[in-house]
């Protein structure tokens, strides 16, 4: 049998094959980005430019280049007052423009932030930059008990609508999942102006460290398991959503790649399985899925796209409440009184 | 139309040098460090020239250094200048000979300043110029920022025709702080004056090996004196070149000058002769005066130096009857100050007949205010038959009679200037505020507008109060404003402390920033203040700016909303368009610093408006609150009479009676100045406390104390004084209890960062935690002064002081001073004054901590109960450590000689007591309080004895007592311009201290780079970033081998700190401690200080060691490195600052280069160190974990 065909689109984009590298420390050098490249990733999502780091950034600068001045006759300031500084997205966007040369690859930028403002204004200057496409994470943990829900989710659709508005190149939004309803959500997105969907950020989770009585700021890379969520959701959201999906958190084989693709994405985004094995994974991963693809006579990778979503599965109910029932009561005690499924 | 620019003189002159020159030798020094700040910021930036080039700017190590530099620049042909002032222009005084003797073109620009004398000053006289006069140079005085440009330009065109070199000056902080709008000179104004040909005949007189010559040879008698006559025909014709300069000066521009200008009445009788920016205000009141048909005149000088008395005479009117000469400086023991002798000499050279009667006086020294009254008082003072000569004006003279008598309370300043005077913070940004609104108002309407600025005396805390005129005409107003249309109090607490309504003309409009609602606003008023509100029909209006601020996430930086209501009250201009214009200052100040900082300061300007409320005055005032004493009625009598004043802002007043001669002032005075400045103080919580004693140690202020006491002592304590069981091995039956002084704290909450110990309920909390100060004020006095009178823990009991638990029961006797809060350097100083204050002599070098040491009204160092305390003094910078090194040689003689005479004394006083005094075991505090008992019985056997070895053995036997000498400054004197004194005093092998607060900086002057400066940080004279490592000045101290050298941070290890400071002074020899201080001039979060110090040890970019040649002796390794190998990177420790995250804003290239390079020196270091420490090898080369800190790889998602 032939060679399968990998290639898949993903926000209009060709792509030779579905894994491309999700938002990660990876990406944070231009030999980062070219060792992705070469160990064969189909395109790179930017690591993201954070709205608070912007903001932060250029507050910290102005906040020291203040601080105590004007206060002592000897000392009326401590820096010098250079005329121009690179400060907010320079360095990323410099990055981007440098990607973009020196690789042949798609490059998407990645914004990460949660309020209308003049940072999303740095969405333009991304296309600017040739950035193929952006990615738009947001992520907000409500801690005010007076902020309901839609209040939430209209800050987020109107930095959807903002971004999309400043850019003509494709928006995908990356969220997580904790929506009241996320089939609805996801049409919103859409509308607003996303052509795909990220599905799904982590949540950010510290940890406690009982030696120093802290909250450390923690994130454990994904396990293969975790991919269970957005499996899900692309499944039932496959044919009723127009965006085209990435499914991530948990990719860490072919094996998750090929269930991706059949609950309809388009693409799978990796980060945790190449920064704990190295970026060469690319390459088995790819060699498995053909393998696979071969073994199991598959010609290509569109032809499973979505194959599994809930509209194509026999018993669509496998993803509903009646199902959950049944799982739940598989589990029967043992003789010995222990549950067992 | 000519450009019109709103610059300070320092920057007007600056603009001019640096095209005008093609090397540039700096060394900062108030006031003139900003010239050569701008002067390397625009070579960094790539700025040219006239001819095209970026001039070469180099640092030196010194004034004295520039000097030499210059000298050898212009040797070989450069257009080389320099900028300096006061002690620095002494320094370059034997290159100066030079130079003009050598008849060699170039200009220094000089801001003005008075000399250290009986004190130091950084304000401005001509002291510094006039103690030049003979060295030959030209001297240029320019009295206004538009004359300090146009002097820069004419001194440089001169210089190359007359071959004579200038001192062109102007008046340190009256010119060179300035803010004035002046008609900017461009680059064909520069070209029309300056002679290419004389630069190139400059250049062709320069050295070269193409053409050898031999310049500075040695002469003999035969020769000198002729050699030194030839240069006669070249000062005769400096004169004339000048005023052919300024003539051809005045077709470019209008603006027409002469060596001497006369202003006034062509049949004026009285004229007065001055120079400097006190001629404006003379051609002001001058302008009066005549208006009242006074027959007056004035002459400025112009040209000082060649003086042309045939110049002078022509521009005297003939009329004149007497002229009165005001010279800014004091030369004591003269026939009279030298401006005088000069005139004094023209006259008589000058005039054959009809000479008019001259005398002379002094005034403005020191900055000292200098008005149109007092030259009123003068002018009445000439009018009598026999008018006092060698006066003083503007001051009380109550010893020598010499001052003037005048009417403060005239005023002349022109209706048609609007004044403001604003009284704020240093930290609320109400300065640069104001610097932006006067450039504003000056380069966008006709208005011709001046600013100048008072700042205050301490560094935290700093009030600052603005002076701003506008007006139709130029402003020749040099003094303060006397009567101000419009007031602004940015601070609330201001209005019980100081009277700022002082100056408040009637009917003038107030502007309070309040933190209380506008209903409120008024009974939070100060009685005396609603009282001289409503006497004055003052307008008031008031604002929560903070608030507003706050509100729209600017934090405290209220400033642009009180500049909002500041346009909005004044009606300098129509409010809309005053709105659109300080939207564009915004954004042209702060839009480099990012589009957030922009948007939420037009923000501020949106909500300003809408916050601004008048306030209804009553007709009588309503308060119930009455504005404190300025000291406490317990002070001593000097703090009463001298100190409280000066605290109160009426220094001015003060008789000339009431100071000391000699400058010798009390220690102990910083505690009767209650400042409250902090917001939050912290409170301790003794149920969480491990009694453990960071806090105190770490405690910048000295306001966290801890004592430890028998319950009894705590029997009469106030309400609410906590104790605990005290946690010490042999004092579980005391009491411990911690204090905060509240009104001392300044609020940095290092204390709280520092503290290990956390509550169990709710870990967010300490053993000490923050609180506000306003609630807690009253009890927290009364908490203090019980806390004060408990007794202390005795110094000779058993208790050994070499822990940090145990050092926090040693009396501090370094308080309250005004350093910056959560300074670096002030917590060594403390611990310092903790072990061995009672019996050390400190030799302070100048800078940081001689200006938060020795800085009047206040000053920290102070004493104990038995009046013992730290002697205290401070020389120069450039010679602190043999300042120290005397010091330590006198007692070692006086030592030597008390014991020789014991020794010939031994049976007239008992054979025993002289042995034990010759033989005491000084080692340890029990030792050192044995031998003081002993000094006392000594002493009194030989009271009343009339031989003259008692009385010689009684006026030295307290040297018997072990005295430790502490030479004490920070990096800039120790890596630079003291490095030559500092190593010899390091090789002397005397016992001698010597302790380094190294910030890496210049910090006093404003973080100017020293060779302590790390590879990459960005400071001033570095704006790209320092691109050589620090100087490695412990390892240069090591080589001697016989000094103890230790390299601590009490951040990362303050049992090590402590440690070296007892092995240093207990070390037979010289010693020293290399102290990383964390810095304002870093660009942190000072709370973090401490924090930072960790994270530079951990990355081994400050490792800890201590090299003990003792340890020699014993066969051990005299080097012995406390710092683990390397856990971190540089980065990791570096990106936490803002010296180093702006590189890589300015420059991210270079800066990952230098960053790279950073981490490779530290590196290899380590491994140097830990070779001379003798580590095992097999350990291998540390690799610092990979960087994790910077801000763009804080967070990420994976």
């Amino acid at each position: 049998m032939s060679k399968p065909d990998l290639s898949t689109s993903y926000l209009g984009i060709k792509l030779a094959h579905p894994v491309v590298a999700s938002a990660s420390p990876l990406s944070y050098t231009l030999d980062g980005i070219r060792r992705l490249e070469d160990a064969g990733v189909a395109a790179v999502v930017m690591y993201s430019l954070f709205e608070e780091q912007i903001e932060q950034e250029s507050h910290a600068l102005h906040h020291y280049l203040e601080y105590g001045t004007h206060s002592y006759a000897e000392a009326l300031d401590y820096f010098p007052q250079p005329d121009q500084f690179n400060v907010g997205p320079h360095e990323y966007l410099e990055l981007l423009r440098k990607a973009k040369e020196a690789t042949q690859i798609p490059i998407m930028g990645s914004l990460n932030g949660v309020s209308s403002g003049g940072w999303i204004e740095y969405a333009r200057m991304m296309q600017e930059a040739g950035a193929d496409a952006i990615e738009l994470n947001l992520y907000y943990l409500p801690t005010d008990p007076t902020l309901t829900g839609l209040e939430v989710e209209e800050m987020y659709l109107d930095v959807v609508r903002d971004v999309s508005q400043s850019v003509t190149i494709p928006i995908a939004v990356k969220v997580g999942p904790y929506f009241s309803n996320f089939t609805h959500m996801a049409a919103r997105f859409v509308q607003a102006g996303a052509s795909g969907l990220v599905l799904f950020n982590r949540f950010y989770q510290p940890d406690f460290d009982l030696e120093h009585l802290e909250v450390t700021p923690n994130l454990v890379l994904s396990r293969a398991d975790e991919l269970r969520l957005p499996l899900t959701w692309i499944a039932i959201l496959y044919g009723r959503i127009q965006a085209d999906f990435a499914i991530t958190s948990g990719v860490h084989s072919h094996l998750e790649v090929l269930k991706g693709m059949m609950a309809g994405a388009k693409v799978v985004m990796m980060a945790s399985e190449l920064l704990k094995n190295g970026v060469e994974r690319v390459g088995a991963i790819l060699q498995d899925l053909q393998t696979w693809m071969q073994e199991h006579e598959y010609e290509s990778i569109r032809q499973m796209q979505g194959s599994m979503s809930q509209k194509h599965v026999a018993n669509p109910d496998a993803f509903e409440r009646g199902n959950y029932m049944k799982v739940l009561r598989s589990w029967r005690p043992d003789p010995t009184g222990r549950l067992v499924k | 139309m000519r450009q019109v620019i709103t610059v300070d003189g320092n920057e007007a002159v600056a603009r001019v040098a640096h095209k005008l020159n093609e090397v540039i030798a700096i060394y900062p020094i108030t006031p003139s460090s900003p010239m050569g700040e701008f002067a390397d910021q625009w070579s960094a930036q790539g700025s040219p020239n006239l001819w095209g080039t970026v001039p070469l700017v180099q640092e030196m190590q010194s004034e004295g250094g520039a000097a030499g530099a210059v000298h050898g620049a212009l040797q070989t042909g450069a257009l080389t200048t320099t900028f300096t002032a006061s002690q620095g222009l002494l320094l370059m005084i034997p290159n100066m000979y030079k130079i003009a003797g050598e008849l060699t073109s170039t200009v220094f620009h000089i801001a003005a300043r008075s000399i250290a004398a009986q004190g130091l000053s950084i304000f401005g006289d001509h002291s510094d110029v006039m103690a030049t006069r003979a060295t030959g140079w030209a001297m240029l005085f320019a009295g206004s920022v538009q004359e300090a440009q146009d002097f820069a330009l004419i001194a440089q065109a001169s210089t190359l025709e007359s071959r004579i070199p200038f001192l062109h000056i102007m008046d340190g902080f009256r010119t060179s702080h300035e803010v004035m709008k002046i008609e900017a000179l461009d680059d064909e104004d520069l070209r029309a004056l300056v002679n290419e040909e004389l630069i190139r005949a400059h250049r062709a007189r320069a050295l070269s090996p193409d053409r050898p010559v031999l310049r500075g040879t040695a002469q003999n008698p035969d020769v000198y004196f002729q050699a030194r006559e030839t240069v006669n025909p070249y000062y005769q014709r400096v004169p004339g070149i000048v005023q052919d300069y300024m003539n051809r000066f005045a077709e470019r521009t209008g603006r027409q000058y002469r060596l001497f200008d006369y202003y006034g009445a062509p049949d004026a009788e009285r004229v007065v002769v001055l120079m400097g920016s006190g001629a404006e205000t003379a051609q002001e009141t001058i302008e009066y005066l005549q208006a009242q048909d006074e027959k007056v005149g004035l002459v400025k000088v112009r040209l000082y130096r060649p003086f042309s008395v045939e110049a002078f005479i022509g521009a005297l009117p003939s009329s004149v009857r007497v002229i009165a000469v005001l010279d800014r400086t004091k030369e004591p023991g003269s026939a009279g100050e030298p401006l005088y002798q000069d005139v004094v000499t023209a006259v008589a050279e000058g005039l054959s007949q009809n000479r008019p009667l001259v005398i002379g006086g002094r005034y403005g020294l020191s900055s000292k205010e200098f008005t149109p009254a007092m030259l009123i008082g003068l002018f009445e003072e000439m009018k009598k038959p026999s008018p006092k000569n060698h006066f003083t004006l503007g001051i009380h003279d109550d010893v020598s009679h010499a001052s003037l008598p005048y009417d403060p309370n005239l005023c002349i300043e022109p209706p048609e200037v609007k004044r403001s005077v604003f009284w704020g913070l240093g930290s609320d940004g109400t300065v640069g505020a104001n610097k932006n609104s006067i450039k504003i108002i000056g380069e966008e309407t006709d208005f011709y507008a001046q600013g100048y600025f008072v700042y205050d005396s301490k560094k935290s805390g700093a009030r600052t109060i603005s002076h701003l005129r506008f007006g139709p005409k130029p402003i020749r107003s040099t003094y303060l404003i006397q009567e101000a249309d419009f007031i602004a109090v940015h601070q609330f607490g201001f209005l019980e402390r100081y009277n700022v309504l002082e100056t408040a003309r009637e009917g003038a409009t107030l502007l309070i920033n309040s933190p209380h609602d506008p209903a409120e606003t008024w009974n939070h008023l100060p009685y005396e203040v609603q009282a001289r509100i409503i006497e004055k029909k003052l307008t008031v209006y008031t604002i929560n700016a903070y608030k507003v601020a706050r509100d729209v996430g600017l934090g405290n930086l209220m400033n642009t909303v009180m500049q909002v209501c500041f346009f909005a009250l004044s009606g300098v201009l129509p409010r809309e368009e005053a709105i659109g214009k300080i939207k564009e200052a915004i954004r042209k100040t702060y839009g480099k610093r990012g589009e957030a900082v922009v948007r939420k300061n037009f923000a501020a300007v949106d909500a300003a408006l809408a916050h601004l409320y008048p306030i209804e005055v009553p007709a009588a005032p309503t308060s119930t609150l009455r504005m404190p004493p300025v000291v406490s009625p317990q002070a001593p009598a000097f703090v009463q009479t001298v100190t409280a004043p000066m605290l109160a802002g009426k220094g001015d007043n003060l008789p000339v009676s009431a100071l000391p001669a000699d400058g010798t002032y009390p220690t102990g005075t910083s505690q009767w100045e209650k400042r409250n400045i902090a917001q939050e103080v912290p409170v301790w919580d003794p149920a969480v406390c491990i009694q453990c004693g960071k806090c105190v140690l770490v405690c910048p202020h000295a306001v966290i104390r801890a004592k430890v006491a028998p319950p009894e002592a705590f029997a009469q304590a106030p309400a609410g004084f906590q104790t605990a069981k005290a946690m010490w091995k042999g004092l579980e039956d005391q009491r411990y209890t911690l204090q905060v002084a509240v009104e001392d704290c300044t609020g940095c909450s290092l204390c709280v960062e520092v503290c290990p110990a956390k509550n169990k309920s709710q870990v967010g909390r300490k053993a000490i935690n923050m609180e506000p100060q306003l609630p807690l004020r009253a009890q927290g006095r009364e908490h203090w002064e019980f806390f004060l009178n408990l007794p202390d823990y005795p110094r000779h009991d058993s208790l050994s002081f070499s822990t940090v638990k145990n050092v926090q029961l040693l009396q501090p006797l370094f308080e309250f001073s005004g350093a910056c809060a959560g300074c670096g350097e002030t917590p060594y100083l403390k611990l310092l004054s903790q072990l061995f204050g009672d019996r050390c002599l400190i030799a302070n070098a100048t800078g940081c901590s001689s200006i938060y040491g020795g800085n009047l009204p206040t000053t920290p160092w102070t004493k104990n109960r038995a009046g013992r305390g730290p002697a205290w003094s401070n020389s120069l910078f450039e010679d602190n450590a043999e300042f120290g090194l005397g010091m330590r040689l006198t007692l070692d003689k006086q030592n030597q000689y008390a014991r020789e005479l014991l020794g010939q004394m031994r049976e007239k006083l008992g054979a025993e007591l002289v042995d034990a005094l010759l033989q005491a075991d000084q080692s340890d505090e029990a030792g050192i309080d044995a031998q003081r008992e002993r000094v006392a019985l000594l002493k009194s056997r030989l009271e009343g004895q009339e031989d003259a070895k008692a009385k010689d053995l009684l006026s030295l036997a307290d040297v018997l007592v072990r005295k430790s000498v502490w030479i004490v400054g920070g990096d800039g004197w120790a890596y630079d311009i003291g490095f030559g004194g500092l190593d010899h005093v390091l090789a002397s092998g005397r016992n001698v201290k010597l302790l380094v607060l190294d910030t890496e900086v210049y910090s006093n002057t404003g973080g100017q780079s020293s060779k302590a400066t790390s590879l990459g940080a960005v400071a001033k004279f570095a704006s790209g970033g320092k691109s050589t490592p620090k100087k490695d000045l412990g390892r240069i101290a090591m080589s001697y081998g016989y000094v103890y050298v230790a390299q601590v941070a009490m951040g990362a290890n303050d049992a090590q700190t402590v440690k070296a400071f007892l092995e240093a002074e207990s070390y037979p020899g010289p010693a020293l401690i290399i102290a990383y201080s964390h810095c304002i001039a870093h660009g942190i979060d000072m709370a973090k200080g401490m924090e930072q110090q960790k994270l530079a040890a951990e990355s081994a970019y400050w490792p800890l060691f201590r090299y003990d040649p003792r340890l020699k002796a014993q066969g051990r390794n005299p080097f012995q490195l406390d710092s683990r190998p390397p856990k971190i990177g540089f980065k990791d420790y570096a990106l936490h600052e803002n010296r180093y995250r702006m590189l890589r804003q300015i420059n991210p290239q270079a800066a990952e280069q230098m960053f790279q390079a950073a981490q490779e020196a530290i590196l290899a270091r380590w491994r140097d160190y830990e070779q001379m420490a003798g580590v095992a090898a097999e350990e291998g080369t540390p690799q610092p974990s990979p960087s994790t800190a910077s801000p763009a790889t804080a967070r990420e998602e994976v």
